[in-house]
């Protein structure tokens, strides 16, 4: 496989949301206004390419037995420092976020990519593969967080464009399930043409 | 009284699955079948109360005297990667007949955020070690309750006629948005 499809594979064809289908809580939770989705979706980037490069760089170190409690420890660390850092510059968005930064410790997308892509490969490929995995779950949460925002308060990025309340069911929590529900339907469509 | 408001309000209104979205992964993952989704409950009624129990006693006697707040998803997530550890082993040797029945999934519970979401959650409300451990059995039913019922619903879906492009994932994400919207009647009946 070469660079370009390791980096590119993420947004399309092993999208982790709406192929994968991993990575569900934090998707469905945060996705309520377009910024959420892309705040949290670039928040599990740094993450995901940061353990890639530190697994990569480690892989022939750390005892295979021995190797999934390693990855959470070193996915653990690097969650903690975005947790701290996004408590410390963008506030307003950490406290929307609230829970879910911790838990991108248990994100099924992070220690997935770490065992099956970093502990086995050279550690420029592996920043290529977290950064497009990352991208590609950033792009998916945003997608979901503009439908829902659009549909359920008018507005998109904050930006109101009908001056009046939405259908607010598509901001609480039933609104998440539908509505990615059709996405990923929708994504079914043109993908599988079987 | 106090204790029961906290249950009502994790299973019914609050529910962990539906309103707060934990533990999305097994809800979808194991709810094929209605006999493997109550013993996915009973593994996280089990690990889920223990875990909370002694993440409140890490973080109230261990990080908080030292000043170490900022180890606490580091240690919160080996406790319970080690706690699920030795439950397994222990179950083992003490009761095989239970061990049979949760066996396949206690590894699965690691990488279950309920289990760290909640003992996170327990930290952040503040609640006293009792508190919080009605707080992990209210929300460990509540988490078992939507799983048995999407369950049953799901084994339904199985001989419907579902549009090509919905089947599978989709439509059962849909029927989960339906079943989000039924316990929304339950909001406001108690405040936590």
């Amino acid at each position: 496989m070469n660079q370009k499809e390791n980096f590119l594979k993420g947004f399309f064809k092993e999208n982790p949301v709406f192929v994968m289908l991993l990575g569900m809580c934090p998707t469905l939770a945060v996705t309520n206004s377009a910024i959420n989705g892309l705040g949290m979706g670039l928040a599990t980037t740094f993450v995901l390419v940061m353990s890639n490069v530190v697994i990569s760089l480690i892989k022939n170190l750390i005892p295979s037995k021995v190797r999934i409690p390693t990855f959470i420890v070193v996915i653990a660390s690097f969650v903690t420092i975005v947790d701290l850092m996004m408590a410390g510059f963008v506030p307003a968005l950490h406290e929307q976020l609230g829970i879910f930064i911790p838990l991108i410790v248990v994100n099924c997308i992070v220690l997935g990519r770490a065992e099956a892509f970093a502990s086995k490969n050279t550690v420029w490929s592996s920043v290529l593969d977290g950064l497009g995995m990352g991208l590609g779950f950033a792009m998916a949460l945003t997608m979901l967080g503009s439908v829902r925002e659009i549909l359920g308060n008018y507005s998109w990025f904050g930006f109101k464009f009908i001056d009046t309340d939405g259908i607010l069911v598509f901001i609480l929590s039933p609104g998440a399930f539908i509505v990615l529900g059709f996405l990923i339907a929708l994504v079914n469509q043109f993908t599988k043409k079987a | 009284m106090e204790y029961i408001i906290i249950i009502i309000g994790t299973v019914l209104v609050s529910n962990i699955v539906l309103a707060n979205f934990l533990g999305i992964c097994p809800f979808l993952g194991v709810s094929g079948k209605l006999s493997t989704a109550s013993g996915m409950g009973g593994a996280v009624l089990f690990v889920m109360t223990i875990a909370t129990i002694i993440t409140w006693l890490v973080q109230h006697y261990i990080l908080d005297p030292f000043g170490l707040g900022f180890l606490q998803t580091v240690s919160f997530i080996l406790v319970i990667a080690s706690l699920v550890q030795v439950v397994e082993i222990i179950l083992k040797k003490v009761s095989p007949p239970l061990y049979q029945a949760l066996g396949v999934f206690l590894p699965l519970i690691t990488t279950n955020c309920a289990i760290l979401g909640v003992a996170l959650l327990t930290i952040q409300k503040e609640y006293t070690l009792v508190e919080g451990t009605v707080y992990a059995i209210g929300n460990s039913l509540g988490f078992t309750l939507a799983l048995v019922i999407f369950a049953g619903i799901r084994e339904h879906l199985d001989l419907m006629d579902v549009p090509k492009g919905m089947r599978g994932m989709p439509i059962a994400l849909v029927v989960a948005g339906i079943l989000s919207l039924a316990f929304m009647g339950f909001a406001n009946l108690v405040k936590l």
